[in-house]
C-alpha cells in the first residue's frame, strides 16, 4: 500500500474506485447474472440446467466474497467508509439508478407477471424458472415457481453479502454474531425448512414469519391447510400464535425490537447484508420521521382491520347459518351443529340450493331436536348424536366408508362412501361475535394501559393519533358487531385482503421496499411500511430495558451515526445532548456505536429506570449547572 | 429587548446561542465568515474520505434556526467598538449589541518557517482549509506526496485523510514519540507503530527548516532541519497545533494575552462583552488545566455557563473532571481525569501500564504515589463510561479498587472480549514486585 498502484483504472482514484481484483469478481458475479439472463430468454444451455443453475449460483456467491475478500481482507481492523459518498453506486449516482430500475423490474414481473420469467401454470415450466426446477425438485419435490426462484437469489444474496458485511465489520463481535444469525435463520428457516416441509406432505410455513409481516398466517386458506394438517399443523397455528402474544412481548422487553429486526427478520436481513451499502441514504429530517409515524401506524391499522376482518369472514363461513346458494357444496355432504339461529329446516333447505347431497345434524346433549320447515327438502338428512357417531365421523373424515346412525331409531342410517367430499361447519369453539369482541377487549386493554401509565411518554401528535386510530377501529368492530343483520364485516374481507396484498405486500414491501434500496436507502420498507416493527417498536417506546446509552458528555457531533442510520434516526441529536436513545424505529443493527469515533455509543439492555434521560447541560460541566439546567422542567 | 451578538458559529457560540434562547427572549444573533450554518468541526476529515458530506456536519438542520429565533449573518468582523457598542464588519455595516460573546475560534499555528505562506501549504481548521485540502490534494497524480509538520491530533487526522486517497504522506515529528508531551510513553510507542502500519512515513525528532517553491510559488519541496533532505512534495500540512483567532481585536481595548483575558465568569475587561472557546484564555489556570482551552467539550460547556450570565443568572466556568477523546487512524482514544506524560508529570504521579500483545489496546491509570488515589485514566481501544470514572474521581476511590471495578468501567459494544481480568493480573504482578 505505501507504494503508488499502477494498477488502478484512469477514471478515479481510491476511494472512489474499486480494486482489479474487485473487478474481476464483479465480472464474474455479473457472468453469474447474466447465466439467468440467458435462461430468461429461454436459450437452451448445452449440458443441461444443473450444471448451468450451478455455475451460475457459485458464480454469483463467489463474485461476492472474492470483491469483498479483496475490498477489505488486506485492511486493518476499523471503519471501511472511505469514498462511500463518491463511489456512484452508493451515491446515488447513474450505477445506482440503473441498480435501482433492473431490481424494480425484477419484482414488477415477480408479481405481477411471473409468466415472463417463465411460469406455466398447467405443464413444464421454461425461462429461469425452469432453470431453478432441479434445485426445487431436490428439496419439495415440486417444479419451482417464481417464488422458490425468489427465495434462491434472496437467501444467496443474505448469504453471500452477509459475508462481505462480516469482512467488513469483522472487528466488530456484535455485527458479526448478529450477521451470522440472520444468515441462519434465513437459510434454515426461511428456504430450507419450509421446502422440507413440503416435501413432508406438511404446510408450507416459515416458523420465524411472524404476524403482521406474514399477513396471510391467518388468511382462511392458510388455517384451512394448518387445520388439515393434523396435529403439526395445530402446532404451528398455535406457535404463530404464541409468537405474537407471548415470545415477541417477552424478547422485545428483554432486548428490544433488534431480536427480531436485525437478528432474525429476512426482510431485516436483506436490508443489513444487501443493503448495507446504501444504509446512509435514508432521509434523516424530521419532516421524514413526521411522514414515517403516520405512514407506518396507519399500516398497523390496515393489517388488523384486513386480519380480523379475514378471520371474521372465515368464522362466519363455518357457521351453517351462513349456508346460502352460493357455498360451494356440490355433490358434498354437510355436517353441521349449531342448534341456535336459523332453523335446521331452512339450513337444509339452503345446502340444497347450494347442491348438497345430503345433510347431517349432530346433537350434544341428551335430546335430539326436532327438525321444522321440512317441507320441500328433497336431499337425505339426519339427525345423529355426535358421541354415538365419533368412530364414523373420524373414518369419513379420513375419506373411508362409514355408516352414520340415526338418533330415531326408526330413522334410516346414513351411509357415507369411500372419498366422499364432506363439509363441516360449526365445529370452531370461537365464534366470530366472541372474536370480535376479543380483538376489542384486547385493543382497549392495550390502549388504556398506554393511556394510564404511558402518557407522558407519548408526545401530543402521538396522542391524537393514538386516540383516533382507536376510535376508527373500534368503530368498524362495533358497527359490524351490532349492524343489522351484523353478519358481514364493515369491509369485504377478500377484497380488503387483495388490496393488503398489492399495496403493502408487493408495492410497498417489494418494488419500493427493496427496488429503492440504492435511492432511499435500506430500510425503507422496516421504516415506513412494515406493521411487525412498527408493534415491537411500539413496545420497544414503552416498554423495554433496551436502549442505546450516550456516554456522557463525550459526543463530538460529527454525524457519522446520524450519517449512517439506516432508519433515519437523527442519532446525534439525542448524543449531543447526553441523551440516551430510546426510538421506536431503533432496530439494534449497531451501526452507530460501530462508527462513532469516540466511543459515544452503546446499545444495552438494563433497568428501565434512567432510560429515558432528558438533560439540558452534559456531564463534564459545573454539576450544580447539571442540576440547575435538568431538573428545570 | 436585549440584542445578544454572538461572534463565531462553532460549537461555543452555538451552545450559547441555544442556551440564551432557552432561558430568554433576547434577540440573538450570530455573525460568521466561515459558513452560513454550524457544522461540526471535528467532523471535516469525514468530508474529505467519503464518509459523509458537508450536509450530514450540520448537527441541526437548517429550519433549526429561524424556528428558534436565532439570526445568522454570515459577515467578517474587522472591528469592535465597545464605546458604542458596536461591531464592524468587513463590508463597513455596524451591528450594535447589548452583550457581545466572542467565540472567534483558532486557527493553525505558523512558526514563521521560509515558504509558510506558499500555495499548497496549509492548516487544517476551517471549511476553507478543507476546500483548500480538496483543491491541494485531489488525488495523488495531483499531489505525489504530502508532508505533514507537527505532530498532534490534526496532523494525524490529516494523515488519515490523505492517505484514504492512497497520497503518499511523511509525518515530520519535532519530538521523540508522538503527541509524548502529552501521552505516556507506553501510549505514545504504541501510536507510533499503528502510525507506522498505516503506512505513514513518520519521521520522529525531525524539524522543518524550509518549505521550497517552484517557479509558480507552489511548493515543491521541504527542507529537514536536521539532516537537510530535501523531501519533493505538493503539499505541505501545517499542523503544529492552533492559536486563538484575535488578530481583529488587536486594536481594540480588549485586554489579550495568547487569547482574550477572561475571569471565571468569562467576562473580559470591557463590561458586556464576553469571551468563551478556544479564543478564551484564563487569567489563571483552572486546577490543572491550562488557561487556553482549545477542545471541543471545554467550548461547548464554556458556552453553557456564559448564556447563565448574560440571562440574569451569573456563573463562574467551573468544569469538573477533565476529559477528552480522540481517533489515532483506527485506535480510539479517551482520557478522563489527569494522566501526564513522563515529560510533564509530577513525581508523586505513579502509572500502572497495561498493554495488549496486539498493540491496539492499552490503558494508563495514574495514582498518587502516597495515598494510592486514583487520579485519572488513558484507555486506547476500550471504551469507558464517562459517569462511572467521573464518579470514582469525585469519590477519591484508590488505584486498587479502580482496576478491581473496572468492568463496571466498560463501554465496549456488546459481546467483544473483556480485559479486565488481564488487567487486573498484571497490576497484582506489578504490585508484588514493588
Amino acid at each position: 500500500m505505501s507504494k503508488i498502484q499502477n494498477d488502478m483504472s484512469l477514471t478515479g482514484q481510491p476511494p472512489k474506485t474499486i480494486n482489479k481484483q474487485q473487478k474481476l469478481a464483479s465480472a464474474l458475479g455479473l457472468i453469474g447474472l447474466f447465466i439467468l439472463l440467458i435462461a430468461l430468454f429461454n436459450v437452451i444451455l448445452p449440458g443441461g440446467k444443473v450444471i448451468w443453475l450451478t455455475t451460475s449460483l457459485v458464480a454469483m456467491a463467489t463474485g461476492i466474497i472474492w470483491f469483498a475478500h479483496a475490498g477489505y481482507a488486506h485492511k486493518k481492523a476499523g471503519i471501511k467508509n472511505d469514498g462511500v459518498y463518491f463511489k456512484s453506486l452508493s451515491s446515488r449516482g447513474l450505477w445506482a439508478w440503473s441498480l435501482g430500475i433492473f431490481i424494480t423490474l425484477f419484482y414488477v414481473a415477480l408479481y405481477w407477471f411471473p409468466q415472463y420469467l417463465g411460469l406455466v401454470e398447467d405443464g413444464d415450466n421454461n425461462g429461469v424458472i425452469a432453470l431453478f426446477d432441479p434445485l426445487s425438485k431436490l428439496l419439495s419435490g415440486n417444479p419451482a415457481s417464481q417464488w422458490f426462484v425468489y427465495g434462491t437469489l434472496y437467501t444467496l444474496a443474505i448469504l453471500g453479502f452477509g459475508v462481505k458485511f462480516m469482512y467488513k465489520y469483522w472487528h466488530n463481535k456484535y455485527e458479526v454474531l448478529r450477521t451470522c444469525s440472520v444468515m441462519f435463520f434465513q437459510l434454515a428457516f426461511a428456504f430450507v425448512i419450509p421446502e422440507i416441509l413440503v416435501r413432508l406432505n406438511q404446510p408450507y410455513y416459515d416458523l420465524k414469519n411472524m404476524w403482521p409481516l406474514n399477513y396471510d398466517l391467518f388468511a382462511g386458506y392458510k388455517i384451512d391447510e394448518f387445520l388439515s394438517a393434523g396435529n403439526v399443523g395445530l402446532l404451528m397455528l398455535i406457535f404463530g400464535i404464541i409468537s405474537i402474544f407471548v415470545v415477541s412481548p417477552i424478547l422485545t422487553y428483554k432486548y428490544g425490537k433488534r431480536w427480531y429486526c436485525s437478528w432474525v427478520c429476512g426482510c431485516g436481513g436483506l436490508a443489513e447484508t444487501a443493503g448495507d451499502p446504501f444504509r446512509h441514504l435514508s432521509d434523516k429530517r424530521q419532516v421524514a420521521w413526521k411522514v414515517e409515524r403516520w405512514v407506518i401506524h396507519s399500516v398497523v391499522v390496515f393489517v388488523t382491520v384486513m386480519t380480523t376482518a379475514v378471520i371474521f369472514s372465515y368464522l362466519r363461513g363455518n357457521e351453517s347459518s351462513n349456508i346460502s346458494e352460493w357455498s360451494n357444496l356440490e355433490d358434498k355432504v354437510v355436517i353441521m351443529s349449531e342448534s341456535q339461529g336459523k332453523s335446521i329446516g331452512e339450513r337444509i333447505k339452503q345446502a340444497e340450493k347450494a347442491k348438497a347431497k345430503a345433510v347431517v345434524f349432530l346433537y350434544e346433549e341428551n335430546e335430539a331436536p326436532t327438525i321444522e320447515d321440512t317441507e320441500g327438502i328433497t336431499i337425505d338428512y339426519i339427525v345423529a348424536s355426535q358421541s354415538e357417531n365419533k368412530q364414523a365421523l373420524h373414518i369419513i373424515k379420513n375419506g373411508n366408508e362409514a355408516i352414520i346412525k340415526n338418533s330415531n331409531s326408526n330413522g334410516e342410517n346414513l351411509t357415507v362412501a369411500k372419498q366422499q367430499d364432506i363439509a363441516v361447519y360449526d365445529d370452531f369453539w370461537i365464534s366470530k361475535e366472541f372474536f370480535i369482541w376479543f380483538i376489542i377487549g384486547l385493543l382497549t386493554l392495550v390502549f388504556a394501559w398506554v393511556m394510564l401509565f404511558k402518557r407522558d411518554a407519548l408526545a401530543k401528535d402521538a396522542k391524537y393519533g393514538a386516540i383516533g386510530y382507536f376510535v376508527v377501529v373500534l368503530s368498524i368492530l362495533l358497527f359490524t358487531y351490532f349492524s343489522n343483520p351484523g353478519k358481514l364485516f364493515f369491509f369485504d374481507a377478500y377484497q380488503l385482503r387483495k388490496s393488503y396484498g398489492f399495496l403493502i405486500g408487493a408495492m410497498f414491501s417489494g418494488v419500493i421496499g427493496v427496488g429503492f434500496y440504492p435511492l432511499l436507502g435500506s430500510r425503507v420498507w422496516c421504516r415506513f411500511g412494515c406493521p411487525m416493527a412498527a408493534i415491537l417498536g411500539f413496545q420497544q417506546r414503552l416498554f423495554s430495558r433496551f436502549r442505546i446509552t450516550t456516554n456522557g458528555g463525550q459526543c463530538i457531533s460529527c454525524g457519522n451515526c446520524s450519517t449512517y442510520c439506516e432508519m433515519g434516526i437523527d442519532v446525534r441529536a439525542y448524543a449531543q445532548k447526553g441523551e440516551n436513545i430510546v426510538r421506536s424505529s431503533c432496530v439494534g443493527c449497531g451501526v452507530c456505536s460501530a462508527v462513532c469515533p469516540r466511543g459515544v455509543l452503546k446499545l444495552e439492555n438494563g433497568p428501565e429506570d434512567g432510560r429515558i434521560n432528558p438533560t439540558d447541560v452534559l456531564l463534564g460541566n459545573d454539576v450544580n449547572l447539571m442540576e440547575l439546567m435538568n431538573n428545570k422542567k | 429587548m436585549k440584542h445578544v451578538v454572538i461572534i463565531g458559529n462553532g460549537i461555543a457560540g452555538v451552545t450559547a446561542a441555544r442556551h440564551i434562547r432557552k432561558l430568554s427572549d433576547h434577540k440573538i444573533t450570530i455573525i460568521s465568515a466561515e459558513t452560513d450554518h454550524f457544522f461540526s468541526r471535528t467532523a471535516l476529515m469525514y468530508i474529505y474520505m467519503g464518509h459523509m458530506k458537508f450536509e450530514h456536519t450540520k448537527p441541526y438542520e437548517d429550519k433549526f434556526w429561524k424556528k428558534n429565533r436565532i439570526d445568522l449573518k454570515k459577515a467578517f468582523v474587522s472591528q469592535i467598538l465597545p464605546d458604542k457598542k458596536e461591531v464592524v464588519t468587513k463590508d463597513g455595516e455596524n451591528i450594535t449589541y447589548d452583550s457581545l460573546i466572542l467565540a472567534t475560534g483558532s486557527k493553525p499555528n505558523m512558526f514563521g518557517w521560509p515558504g509558510q505562506d506558499l500555495d499548497g501549504v496549509q492548516g487544517l481548521y476551517s471549511y476553507q482549509d478543507l476546500q483548500s485540502l480538496e483543491k491541494n490534494a485531489p488525488n495523488k497524480k495531483v499531489c505525489n506526496r504530502a508532508v505533514i509538520v507537527g505532530g498532534g491530533l490534526i496532523g494525524i487526522e490529516m494523515a488519515e485523510m490523505l492517505r484514504t486517497r492512497d497520497i503518499p504522506v511523511t509525518f515530520l515529528v519535532r519530538e521523540t514519540s508522538f503527541w509524548n508531551g502529552v501521552l505516556p510513553s507506553g501510549e505514545s510507542e504504541m501510536i507510533n507503530k499503528h502510525i507506522k502500519d498505516h503506512h505513514i512515513d513518520l519521521r520522529l525528532n525531525t524539524n522543518l527548516k524550509e518549505i521550497i517553491a517552484d517557479e509558480n510559488g507552489r511548493a515543491k519541496a521541504v527542507v529537514i532541519e536536521e539532516t537537510g533532505e530535501e523531501l519533493p512534495c505538493n503539499v505541505v500540512g501545517l499542523t503544529a497545533g492552533v492559536t486563538p483567532n484575535v488578530e481583529f481585536l488587536k486594536d481594540s481595548p480588549i485586554a489579550l494575552g495568547k487569547g482574550i483575558k477572561v475571569n471565571r465568569l468569562l467576562e473580559t475587561n470591557i463590561k458586556d462583552i464576553y469571551a468563551i472557546g478556544d479564543c478564551a484564555e484564563q487569567h489563571e489556570a483552572i486546577g490543572n488545566r491550562r488557561t487556553i482551552e482549545a477542545v471541543w467539550y471545554t467550548g461547548r460547556m464554556m458556552g453553557e455557563t456564559v448564556a447563565q450570565t448574560i440571562c440574569g443568572n451569573p456563573m463562574e466556568y467551573n468544569p469538573g473532571h477533565w476529559f477528552n477523546s480522540a481517533k489515532f487512524l483506527d485506535i480510539e482514544y479517551q482520557t478522563y481525569g489527569w494522566v501526564f506524560s513522563e515529560r510533564n508529570k509530577k513525581d508523586e504521579e505513579l502509572h500502572f501500564h497495561w498493554k495488549h500483545a496486539d498493540n491496539t489496546k492499552c490503558i494508563t491509570i495514574a495514582y498518587h504515589r502516597d495515598t494510592g488515589q486514583f487520579l485519572g485514566i488513558n484507555t486506547f481501544g476500550i471504551r469507558m463510561r464517562h459517569n462511572v470514572i467521573d464518579n470514582w474521581l469525585t469519590e477519591k476511590r484508590d488505584v486498587e479498587y479502580v482496576v478491581n471495578h473496572l468492568k463496571e468501567a466498560n463501554f465496549d459494544p456488546e459481546f467483544y472480549t473483556h480485559f479486565e481480568n488481564d488487567i487486573l493480573a498484571t497490576f497484582s504482578k506489578t504490585k508484588a514486585t514493588i
